[in-house]
């Protein structure tokens, strides 16, 4: 069914659709609409969990955790300083293997405070486990979740997914979203049962034992198995997905890259406005596709270089800085894979970016002779 | 009272010889029995219980982090609630430091949330974990490696934080103190707390031998003689209700507890007789 609405009332819908049993949740701008709706289905009884209001993000992750232990499905979501104050949360929610899926707005990262958007907030914890989805639009976002659920779920990755939807740009936004009936996701999405470790007293088990320089390792070794397993598994439920629902996912989305000159690469809404910058240079006869990356963990470099690999240059769009390295998807791409390789960073704080800015993005890269330079787009320079 | 003979933390443990924290689990688990799940903060218990790959807990078990063990209980309770086992307890142990300091929050919010479990604070007023550290919960006086007695330090300059008063506060529906001294008394306060609609708060005086320096066949003894002068006191607050739970017949003098500590070696006599006369008006108060 046709709604209007925003990507939190998206992921909010994904969410009653899913069936949580335990959602503990903090709000946060520009996250607190979903822990808003979320309150209201379970007050109207359209969704029939326990709702825990915690009094913290570290507690929404620590009570995720307990509950999922006891092999439950569980939602949460956040937003920027909440999800740094779950950092070590989330170490342990992987290391836990709880296959818990969250909701996070991007934010920017205080100081100086921001309410606005970019990624340095998910991007940060891009080290801790969790399985990451960038969405361009509601309709993604509402996809995104019940997918992540199906993939964390399976018995051969067992580890928490992030669903990344851009703050404000996104969140606060209403566009056209089919919301799938529940006969229809009930299908998809049949209710968790884990075949592992989980809380009971008919088979008593210890979880998050202590562990010394003997077995510490094995335990890390298993989670990137599970990280590297998790690519057939997203392969298989965008699969499933398509043939349900119609719309068709892959760790990357391809526009216009086969013939591509210059391929730019980004992800979450700013896709939207590079497609638009597309499209206009197109008609101008310039040959430049956008790679938009869905997953970022797993990284799908092998996809990434499948599409690019034609192309006289690329160039990738940061709305995140690893202070003295530059963006992080740049780095990343840049230590994977032999390309021609310029960086920028745009965005940071909720700083607008135009179809000028992506046209000038274009423009450098094509004369460009550093690719270790971290350009700056949008910058004042009368406010340096 | 009947004791039930059946252990739920298995000896084996890396505990300390003299180790009162394993007293206070065996206690507290013969009451709720099989059907509990127990909840963690990270501390000498998570680690002297559960070094992979062997365990000494006997029903299931998580440990997350140090100071989240009440929010973890919460997600438990809701989540085993949610799948119609309202029966199982949920119970919390966590010790000072993870109770008074860093879990304080988390715990401020299961407690205000109403959520059915048991938190069990044992208590051994410092972080022995880490090498006897103070904690919000280390009395006045006693030496510890970041409040030590020097040439200008008395050791603690701050009296313990009434942690049981503070649940109190919160409309906790069953709070209580207890020691591992008094098992009878410490096992009466589980099962009521096991038995309450609601959260249960019990904060369990438990003395430890490397961090207050005495040896290690002490423990109970030392235990009791901290409830015997009046500087533990058993009580309980039940729906609000204040009652004094064990009265020393004839109350001992506070420096036999002090004295017999390596932590309170240091003190002169002027400042044992300021604890004497802070012991004397709590217990005035309580009549004890």
């Amino acid at each position: 069914m046709l709604k209007v609405i925003s990507a939190n009332r998206a992921i909010a819908e994904s969410v009653r659709l899913s069936k949580p049993k335990v959602v503990p949740v903090y709000p946060i701008t520009p996250q607190t609409s979903i822990s808003e709706y979320l309150a209201q289905f379970v007050a109207d009884g359209d969704l029939s969990a326990e709702y825990i209001k915690v009094e913290s993000e570290h507690s929404a992750m620590s009570a995720a955790i307990g509950a999922s232990a006891t092999g439950i499905r569980v939602f949460t979501a956040t937003a920027s300083q909440g999800l740094a104050l779950m950092h070590e949360m989330l170490f342990s929610a992987a290391g836990l293997r709880n296959p818990i899926v969250m909701g996070n707005a991007n934010r920017a990262l205080s100081a100086p405070l921001s309410i606005w958007n970019d990624q340095q907030d998910s991007i940060s914890e891009r080290d801790t486990g969790w399985l990451q989805f960038y969405a361009e639009n509601a309709q993604e976002a509402l996809d995104f979740v019940l997918q992540a659920y199906k993939i964390s779920e399976n018995e051969k990755v067992l580890l928490p997914s992030m669903v990344c939807v851009d703050g404000f740009i996104l969140t606060h936004t209403v566009e056209p979203v089919d919301v799938p009936s529940q006969e229809e996701v009930d299908e998809f999405l049949p209710e968790y049962k884990p075949k592992h470790s989980y809380l009971d007293p008919e088979d008593p088990m210890s979880l998050g034992t202590f562990t010394d320089p003997n077995y510490y390792m094995e335990a890390r070794y298993a989670m990137e198995v599970a990280m590297q397993a998790s690519k057939d598994v997203i392969r298989s439920v965008n699969k499933d997905f398509a043939e349900k629902f119609g719309r068709e996912y892959g760790f990357i989305e391809n526009y216009m890259c086969d013939d591509a000159e210059i391929i730019l690469v980004a992800m979450g809404s700013i896709c939207g406005t590079v497609k638009d910058a597309i499209d206009t240079l197109r008609e101008q006869g310039q040959k430049i596709g956008l790679l938009k990356i869905i997953a970022f963990r797993p990284f799908p470099k092998d996809e990434i270089y499948e599409t690019v690999k034609n192309a006289h240059r690329i160039a990738v769009l940061d709305k995140n800085i690893s202070f003295g390295i530059g963006g992080v998807l740049f780095n990343e791409i840049k230590a994977k894979m032999d390309v021609d390789i310029r960086g920028f960073i745009l965005g940071l704080g909720g700083r607008d970016v135009s179809p000028e800015d992506i046209k000038k993005i274009v423009d450098i890269t094509k004369t460009s002779t550093e690719s270790d330079k971290i350009n700056w787009i949008g910058l004042k320079e009368e406010e340096i | 009272m009947e004791i039930p003979e059946q252990e739920f933390l298995a000896p084996g443990h890396r505990g300390c010889a003299g180790c009162g924290a394993t007293v206070a689990v065996r206690l507290a688990l013969k009451m709720l029995g099989p059907n509990t799940v127990a909840v963690s903060s990270t501390g000498c218990l998570e680690v002297i219980t559960s070094q992979y790959p062997e365990t000494a807990w006997e029903i299931p078990w998580i440990h997350v982090a140090f100071e989240n063990a009440a929010a973890v209980a919460s997600g438990v309770e809701r989540a085993l609630k949610s799948q119609g086992k309202d029966d199982v307890n949920v119970v919390a142990f966590a010790g000072d430091g993870g109770t008074a300091d860093i879990g304080f929050q988390a715990l401020s919010g299961a407690m205000e949330r109403g959520h059915n479990i048991i938190y069990i604070c044992y208590d051994n007023e410092a972080y022995m974990n880490t090498g006897v550290q103070r904690s919000g919960a280390t009395p006045y006086g006693a030496s510890t490696t970041t409040s030590p007695a020097g040439k200008k330090s008395f050791g603690e300059d701050k009296p313990k934080k009434n942690l049981p008063m503070i649940m109190a506060a919160h409309g906790v529906p069953y709070v209580a103190t207890a020691s591992i001294s008094y098992p009878e008394d410490f096992m009466k306060k589980v099962k009521k707390a096991g038995e309450t609609e609601g959260p249960a708060y019990i904060h369990v005086h438990q003395p430890c031998t490397t961090g207050w320096g005495y040896d290690p066949s002490k423990t109970i003894e030392l235990g009791r003689l901290a409830v015997d002068t009046g500087a533990w006191i058993l009580y309980e607050i039940v729906d609000g209700e204040f009652k004094v739970t064990y009265r020393p017949l004839q109350r001992k003098p506070v420096n036999e507890y002090l004295n017999a500590q390596k932590r309170f070696k240091h003190l002169a006599d002027e400042e044992k007789e300021k604890i004497q006369n802070y012991v004397n008006q709590v217990c005035a108060e309580l009549k004890i």
